[in-house]
């Protein structure tokens, strides 16, 4: 099996290479990139030993000779250029560039209902949800934290509706991203976010935020990298009864990604869904660790997560829900669906429930199938060539995900681009259920 | 070709319908000696059948004589293997093409139990195999409104509601709308050949009266009807100029019309009586 060639101590080895080059703390995270260097320098990184890495190795990771102060020292002197990749969108829908270096908000109007935070504000708000959520330590927001000089850091109004797209694009530098969201009640925000890489680079996302009473946030996380790039995404979602979550996350390409959304319902009485999706070939590797925790009565989740593995690929998912003694009548459904591709990828889902409470539902189940014969010749039998039907039948499989992107999100990963990396099998000129739009061009 | 589908058909005359045999009509499809196996199992022991241009032919039998395998066989099922026999569609070897070969060449399969395909937009996958036979004609391609032009004109062959072309294939499908699912694919891919494996099965009388309907309008003169069928009431309602009765993985017994009733009236056992005198003798 795929023992790693790079061990713990070269994870720990590059963990400290990257901490003695990193600049020294500077803009709003000063105080946070102090605490968290001195943590990475404390922590174990994460190895294979250890049950939540059990499947998913970061060599390549360890293998990047990142610079961290590409991206990092952008600063001021490249706030210009950052304004450049803001632009109106849509109707409503503000576009903004997150480069981990500079101030997405430098020279941004937003617009009605949006307001960045105060500093006083993000002394209290900054990690609260993360803490929340458990993972303000982990080895990878820890990384974030130790590196991230910029944030995003904004407040919705209660009773706005407000449409929001960020866009960010690593080379082969480290990115640190950090976004920070407060909705108010009844505040609505629909996020959508592209992560894309263009070179062998490491982007490191922590996004947070904390959903008043009634407040609506539809998140759509297209992540679209390469096979020697390497995401590391934390997710954590706060939310206060009668709030609503919509997260579909779309992952391709990338030579290592590991997505973990938190979901915290604080007292119960909140609906979650949550839709995934990640396709890997070669031998990449891609790990979906999901934590939903309620934690008060009357709590729902809707969670599907779907995964196609091909080549000598690597699909991990963790589905873990938590369902405290105060949670009574919580209705939770997971479902994970892979789809096997070759004989050499390797599919690994579990579920795991940890319930407290005595009067809930939690439904859960998982299915690894291959493509079927029975479809793949009624298809052939119809004139349609076999890698053309295998092709209709993969993205029949992604699209019951993909629909659920909202509009702009949807225009960002084609199916085509889903599974270029499969190289020969690129998906056919096939629209499937829903239209098919190429990527779009960046505003500006 | 298929003639003008506006001027349809109505489906009392559907039931007198039938093309004129001429006996020196091309062959589009000549079998013989086709054996054939499933894993280990011989299924198919010795088929021999042709097909002449303006022909319906049924085959007749019991549940496991063959009839099905016969036409997956024709089809191209990759769960079955040819051991012995040939199959000669126009002149070219049938055997040696690939399943989205033959269909392109007009080699049509109406399935017993239409697979469905969640996800996959039924509009879209009409379009897609239409185009890949029209490329094949030499014809134009079609364009999503040039498709939809189309597929709204043949979709009254078979009287189904447009609102399942918006719906992935044959998913949740009734067992009579995947069989009119099943015929308007064939009135779009006009095949030469069309292979309709218990198209009856699973049909109330209105469905199957429409079904029928449609399928005799699309046999024409050109073109060549094999209709595979358990039950005579499919025959009441398309004339077939041949009936084959299969048992044991052969044909037993030719004939016209009337052995079909003959088959109705006596039920099969006659079948297996003269196939046990047979394997005796």
């Amino acid at each position: 099996m795929g023992i790693s060639t790079v061990s713990a101590k070269g994870l720990a080895g590059w963990t400290s290479d990257l901490l003695a080059r990193l600049p020294a703390p500077s803009g709003p995270l000063a105080a946070v990139q102090r605490r968290g260097r001195e943590a990475l320098a404390a922590l174990q990184g994460p190895s294979r030993r250890q049950e939540a890495w059990r499947f998913t190795d970061l060599a390549l990771l360890a293998g990047l000779d990142l610079n961290p102060s590409a991206a990092l020292s952008r600063g001021a002197a490249t706030d210009g250029l950052a304004r450049q990749g803001t632009s109106q969108s849509g109707p409503g829908t503000l576009r903004l560039k997150l480069d981990g270096g500079s101030d997405p908000l430098a020279g941004v109007v937003l617009p009605a209902g949006v307001s960045p935070l105060s500093e006083s504000e993000l002394a209290l708000a900054l990690g609260h949800t993360l803490a929340a959520t458990g993972c303000e330590q982990h080895w990878p927001v820890e990384l974030n934290h130790a590196s991230a000089s910029q944030l995003l850091a904004l407040r919705v109004a209660s009773r706005s509706q407000v449409s929001l797209e960020l866009v960010s694009d690593a080379a082969s530098e480290l990115q640190p991203l950090r976004v920070l969201l407060i909705l108010e009640e009844k505040a609505q925000l629909q996020l959508c976010q592209r992560l894309t890489a263009t070179g062998a680079g490491l982007t490191s996302l922590v996004l947070e935020a904390h959903l008043g009473r009634g407040a609506r946030l539809e998140h759509a996380l297209v992540a679209l990298g390469q096979v020697d790039a390497a995401l590391l995404a934390h997710l954590a979602l706060e939310q206060e009864p009668e709030s609503h979550v919509s997260l579909v996350a779309v992952s391709a390409g990338w030579g290592v990604s590991r997505l973990e959304p938190r979901i915290e319902q604080v007292d119960g009485s909140a609906t979650t869904t949550l839709r995934g999706l990640q396709v890997v070939a070669g031998d990449q590797i891609a790990d979906t660790h999901s934590h939903m925790a309620f934690g008060g009565p009357e709590g729902q989740l809707d969670q599907l997560h779907k995964a196609v593995a091909d080549g000598r690929g690597r699909s991990v998912f963790n589905g873990a829900v938590r369902v405290s003694r105060a949670a009574q009548r919580t209705n939770a459904a997971q479902l994970s669906r892979s789809l096997l591709l070759s004989d050499r990828a390797r599919i690994d889902t579990k579920p795991e429930l940890e319930i407290v409470a005595d009067d809930v539902r939690c439904a859960h189940g998982a299915t690894v199938s291959c493509l079927q014969q029975d479809e793949l010749f009624y298809l052939q039998s119809r004139g349609i060539a076999a890698d053309q039907a295998s092709a209709l039948l993969k993205r029949a499989f992604c699209e019951e995900v993909l629909r659920e992107l909202p509009a702009p999100a949807r225009r960002w990963c084609p199916f085509e681009s889903l599974l270029a990396t499969h190289g020969s099998d690129r998906g056919p000129a096939i629209a499937v259920e829903s239209g098919r739009e190429g990527l779009e061009g960046e505003g500006g | 070709m298929l003639p003008t589908l506006a001027a349809a058909v109505s489906i009392s005359d559907s039931f007198v319908f039938s093309p004129v045999i001429r006996p020196d009509a091309d062959i589009l499809l000549e079998i013989t000696g086709l054996h054939a196996r499933v894993e280990d199992n011989a299924i198919l022991k010795g088929v021999d059948l042709t097909l002449r241009a303006g022909e319906i032919h049924a085959v007749m039998g019991r549940n496991g004589s063959g009839k099905s395998t016969l036409s997956k066989v024709l089809a191209g099922h990759p769960a079955y293997t040819v051991t012995a026999g040939t199959v000669t569609y126009r002149g070219q070897n049938l055997l040696e093409l690939s399943p989205e070969e033959r269909a392109r060449l007009g080699v049509f399969l109406g399935f017993q139990y239409p697979v469905e395909i969640p996800g996959v937009s039924n509009l879209e996958f009409l379009r897609v195999a239409t185009n890949a036979r029209r490329v094949q004609l030499g014809q134009e391609e079609l364009d999503t409104f040039a498709f939809e032009d189309l597929v709204r004109e043949r979709i009254k062959v078979v009287q189904m509601d447009p609102a399942f072309l918006d719906r992935s294939v044959n998913e949740g499908f009734s067992g009579g709308e995947k069989k009119r699912n099943e015929i308007l694919q064939m009135a779009l891919l006009e095949p030469l050949v069309a292979i309709l494996d218990e198209t009856d099965s699973g049909l109330d009388i209105d469905a199957l009266r429409i079904v029928a309907a449609g399928v005799s309008q699309l046999a024409t003169a050109d073109t060549a009807t094999l209709l595979i069928t358990h039950y005579q009431r499919l025959l009441e309602a398309i004339t077939p100029d041949f009936v084959h009765v299969m048992a044991a993985g052969r044909i037993l017994r030719m004939g016209g019309r009337e052995l079909a009733l003959e088959l109705e009236e006596r039920g099969y056992d006659w079948v297996d009586q003269e196939l046990a005198a047979l394997e005796l003798g």
